[in-house]
């Protein structure tokens, strides 16, 4: 990218301020085998051209559409009573929950071409962000229309005892009769939720919230405060909430604790000091300079502000003469604070984003995403109830971070930027390719490390609202892939396994609903979800789609991918994806390596064979022929450039053989 | 197909359009931005009003969608300077995110005004007028930029234009945070769905935005501080 046009942090620093420290992390420790899967060459070439998406005719019930590598198997319209804004997805069994800002719908799913509405609940609130765990369903209430009684009408009065700013709690053991079991409410709504279901504690579920809207007054909830949490610790700003939910008991499912992990923020802005920086800032000091921390910057102050200043600490001190070691300490404690009012900013200038707008969970690693407006944020949640932040990123190009996606081996983070809101057609010819775009990050010793960014590659019109929004992982094996949903940018399948040059590999894309405006609609939510791509789409209701093989993804990937079968699925929450031994595993790999050239055409040949034959036989032919077959393998990793994946193609080899 | 019967349907609406336009000139400086509503303008106003309907909005609502345009506009009106105006690279970027995103949200707020038969104010940062013991009084929204701190800021090149553009940015972008609480504080205000999205999209990106130029300001003003001392 243009290294000037992406005016980072650290560029505004070099380019303008006395000092700016560049962090040196090493990249050593990173995920090694992802340049040896570069798949933006073959991806580009295999691209259609021109891009059927540009210029698709408009219409709303007869659009346009575009298709690459996938199909859509069904578009069912969204019920009357329901038609409103179609929001989030979540999955149990063979059902499909989809959260509308009049309710929810339960989607039988099991005929993808064929959805049926199982059961619809009507309760009109934004977002209506909804998840489920076991017979629980949840869903977020933010906007100051939202009723306790799910009734339409919204709420006049700013304070109001029928408002719900919080958690909705159903319980849907009998879909017939959801029961709507409790409420939480809190200060600032809900604009998501996040399920926490801890490995360790199998009798609660715990629920992060994160609102991002105005904090109520206290005369409707008993200690809401809008004070800055210097004059009122218990301030409603730079804090999320966590609910616990006691299984046995939902309904007393109460706030346990406000963890507030925005705190110092100011001192990590930009991807935290890194060792490199602290031995610089170090040395500056050994070296008579001024460096301070604020609002999130590394600066040395000017000599030529500090000697006056140091002078009068003299002065102040002993009456004067030369600075002391003393007045040289005293004075940098106090010097962020000077120069902040100097310039006439006040102490809140310090200070970034209040709330998170999402956050995605992994717990079986431990770790949280926490996409909080300016911020990205790595979280260590070993203890749900007390999530402590262990990186931050920021990053000029970005205008709100919105949600994060890990990988599945939790080696890294994507971060989306909902530029826009989601109401704006940010995806024309004319917006930059990094702004409006998903940023991927390495994990490396617990810090984020700024790999690439993806963005839909399909310039869209300016009737269509366009932005990264919400998607999943697709659990192929050896590789990461995403499918995301970008508005009426359509839907877009991507790999990051290099994350450095993820490529599209699929996508699926209408016209615009409107010809002469932006009206919004397109995709909320894109989610696989065993075996099918379900889709939320704001004004046409839900769509299911499937991917097709092709040589970018092929029929053993998408086979050996349909074998990770889920109960249920909070994308939010994500889910540790494994594969039970298969043929069809195993041969994913070796399509990888073909396609990686991690190996030779021969012994690539030679080993499809190897699987074909030993697919035949049974019994202890075939355990032998694999346990044989595996050895092989294990001494094909030796030396080779994608040595990780023939470890993984000999371990898939020697599980299907026992 | 429709053509002749919707033709003078649009002839009518022009008609109403123009008197309402020039009521508005009249009464409040703001100028008519609108053209005839198309064919498809009708499935967008139906949309709307069943919206309405269901959530009922208020003048303090049109009154905020209408103010903003000025208060967007004048934002627009500063960063278009920058090429001209000797802008370091780094403020460039950022006024061509603010013309960018600010001109989106223009047509946004023009599109709901509309929808909903409102006066459509043009993209100009207008004071608003205000008729108070029988006197017309202009104010400017709050954070806008007084006409001497605009002149100041056209007449600035350079390390001062990126100074008093950061420094009247974050005045600005404050401003329209205030008109955001303002709103949310209003009973009955911010029901409509379109208007509680867009009014929480202003208060965490402006939010965001001004803490970045908080960093960019304190960084061209340390290094200003270290070339002014310089012989």
């Amino acid at each position: 990218m243009p290294r000037l046009r992406r005016f980072s942090l650290i560029a505004v620093a070099a380019l303008l301020s006395a000092c700016a420290h560049r962090g040196n992390v090493s990249l050593a420790g990173g995920p090694a085998p992802d340049a040896a899967f570069n798949i933006e060459p073959l991806a580009k070439r295999l691209a259609p051209t021109p891009d059927p998406r540009v210029g698709l005719k408009a219409g709303m019930t007869d659009p346009g559409e575009a298709t690459w590598n996938m199909r859509l198997l069904s578009n069912t319209p969204t019920p009357e009573q329901f038609k409103s804004v179609n929001s989030d997805l979540g999955f149990f069994g063979k059902y499909a929950i989809q959260g509308t800002f009049n309710g929810w719908l339960i989607w039988d799913i099991s005929n993808p071409t064929h959805p049926t509405v199982r059961k619809g609940y009507f309760c009109p609130a934004s977002q209506n962000d909804i998840s489920i765990y076991k017979n629980l369903l949840f869903m977020s209430a933010e906007s100051e229309s939202s009723r306790l009684d799910c009734k339409e009408g919204g709420i006049k009065d700013p304070v109001s005892s029928e408002r719900i700013r919080g958690l909705r709690i159903f319980d849907i053991s009998d879909l017939d009769n959801p029961k709507y079991i409790t409420n939480v409410q809190t200060c600032r709504g809900s604009h998501t939720h996040t399920l926490v279901v801890d490995p360790k504690d199998p009798d609660n579920v715990y629920v992060y919230i994160s609102g991002s809207s105005a904090i109520r007054p206290a005369a409707e909830l008993p200690g809401c405060s809008n004070k800055l949490p210097e004059s009122d610790p218990n301030s409603a700003f730079f804090r999320i909430e966590v609910i616990k939910v006691p299984l046995a008991h939902p309904e007393q499912a109460a706030v346990v604790s406000s963890p507030r992990i925005f705190n110092n923020l100011a001192a990590v802005a930009h991807h935290g000091l890194a060792p490199g920086d602290v031995e610089e800032e170090k040395d500056s000091i050994a070296a008579g300079q001024f460096p301070i921390n604020v609002i999130g910057m590394n600066f040395i102050v000017p000599r030529q502000m500090v000697q006056p200043l140091l002078d009068s600490t003299a002065k102040a001190n002993h009456g004067g003469g030369p600075a002391t070691g003393a007045d040289s300490a005293a004075l940098r404690a106090a010097l962020p604070a000077l120069v902040l009012k100097m310039f006439g900013m006040s102490a809140g200038a310090d200070r970034g984003p209040t709330q998170c707008h999402d956050i995605t969970v992994y717990p079986s690693i431990g770790y949280a995403g926490g996409a909080c407006e300016g911020y990205g944020m790595l979280l260590d949640i070993h203890d749900p109830a007390h999530p402590v932040r262990l990186d931050a990123a920021s990053d000029s190009n970005f205008s709100y971070w919105h949600s994060a996606t890990f990988n599945n081996d939790g080696t890294k983070l994507l971060f989306s930027d909902e530029w826009g809101g989601g109401s704006a057609p940010k995806c024309r010819a004319s917006d930059p390719r990094d702004w409006g775009a998903d940023a991927i990050f390495n994990i490396v010793n617990n810090k984020l490390v700024f790999q690439g960014y993806y963005k839909l590659p399909a310039p869209q019109s300016a009737q269509e609202n366009c932005v990264a929004h919400n998607g999943s992982l697709l659990p192929v094996p050896g590789r990461d892939i995403m499918v995301q949903a970008w508005y009426q940018g359509g839907i877009s399948v991507f790999d990051f396994t290099d994350p450095a040059h993820a490529a599209e590999i699929a996508f699926f894309d209408r016209g615009p609903i409107d010809p002469n405006r932006m009206v919004e609609g397109g995709a909320w939510s894109s989610y696989w979800y065993n075996g099918v791509i379900v889709s939320s789409e704001i004004a046409r209701g839900l769509d299911v789609l499937e991917l097709t093989p092709n040589p970018l993804l092929t029929q053993n990937e998408l086979d050996a991918a349909k074998t990770a079968h889920l109960d249920y699925l909070d994308v939010q929450g994500q889910p540790k994806y494994t594969w039970p031994a298969s043929f069809a595993l195993a041969r994913a790999y070796v399509d990888q390596l073909d396609r990686s050239k991690g190996l030779s055409d021969a012994r690539i040949s030679a080993i499809r064979q190897a699987l074909t034959s030993a697919e035949s036989a049974s019994g202890s032919a075939r355990s032998s022929a694999l346990s044989q077959l595996a050895s092989q393998v294990d001494n094909d990793a030796q030396g080779s450039r994608d040595a990780r994946r023939l470890q993984l193609l000999a371990a898939a080899v020697r599980n299907l053989g026992q | 197909m429709v053509r002749g019967p919707h033709f003078s349907t649009m002839r009518l609406a022009s008609l109403r359009y123009a008197i309402v336009m020039l009521t508005v000139w009249a009464t409040l400086g703001l100028a008519q931005a609108d053209k005839p509503p198309a064919a498809s303008d009708a499935a967008a106003r139906d949309r709307a009003r069943a919206d309405s309907a269901r959530l009922p909005y208020t003048a303090a609502d049109i009154d905020f969608m209408t103010h903003m345009i000025s208060h967007h506009a004048q934002a627009v009106v500063m960063a278009k300077m920058a090429p001209t105006h000797g802008a370091s690279p780094a403020v460039q970027t950022l006024c061509g995110r603010i013309i960018n995103a600010q001109n989106d949200e223009i047509a946004l707020m023009q599109n709901w005004l509309r929808d909903r038969n409102q006066l459509v104010p043009e993209a100009k940062p207008l004071p608003m007028k205000m008729v108070m013991n029988g006197q017309v009084m202009k104010m400017l929204m709050p954070g806008m930029l007084t006409d001497d701190q605009m002149k100041q800021l056209d007449a600035a090149r350079g390390r001062d234009f990126d100074k008093l553009f950061l420094r009247g940015m974050i005045q600005h972008h404050q401003g329209a945070i205030a008109m955001v609480q303002r709103l949310l504080g209003t009973p009955g205000a911010a029901q409509d769905e379109a208007v509680f999205k867009f009014a929480n999209n202003v208060n965490v990106d402006q939010n965001t935005e001004i803490h970045r130029m908080q960093q960019m300001l304190l960084a061209v003003e340390l290094q200003a501080q270290t070339t002014n001392s310089k012989p």
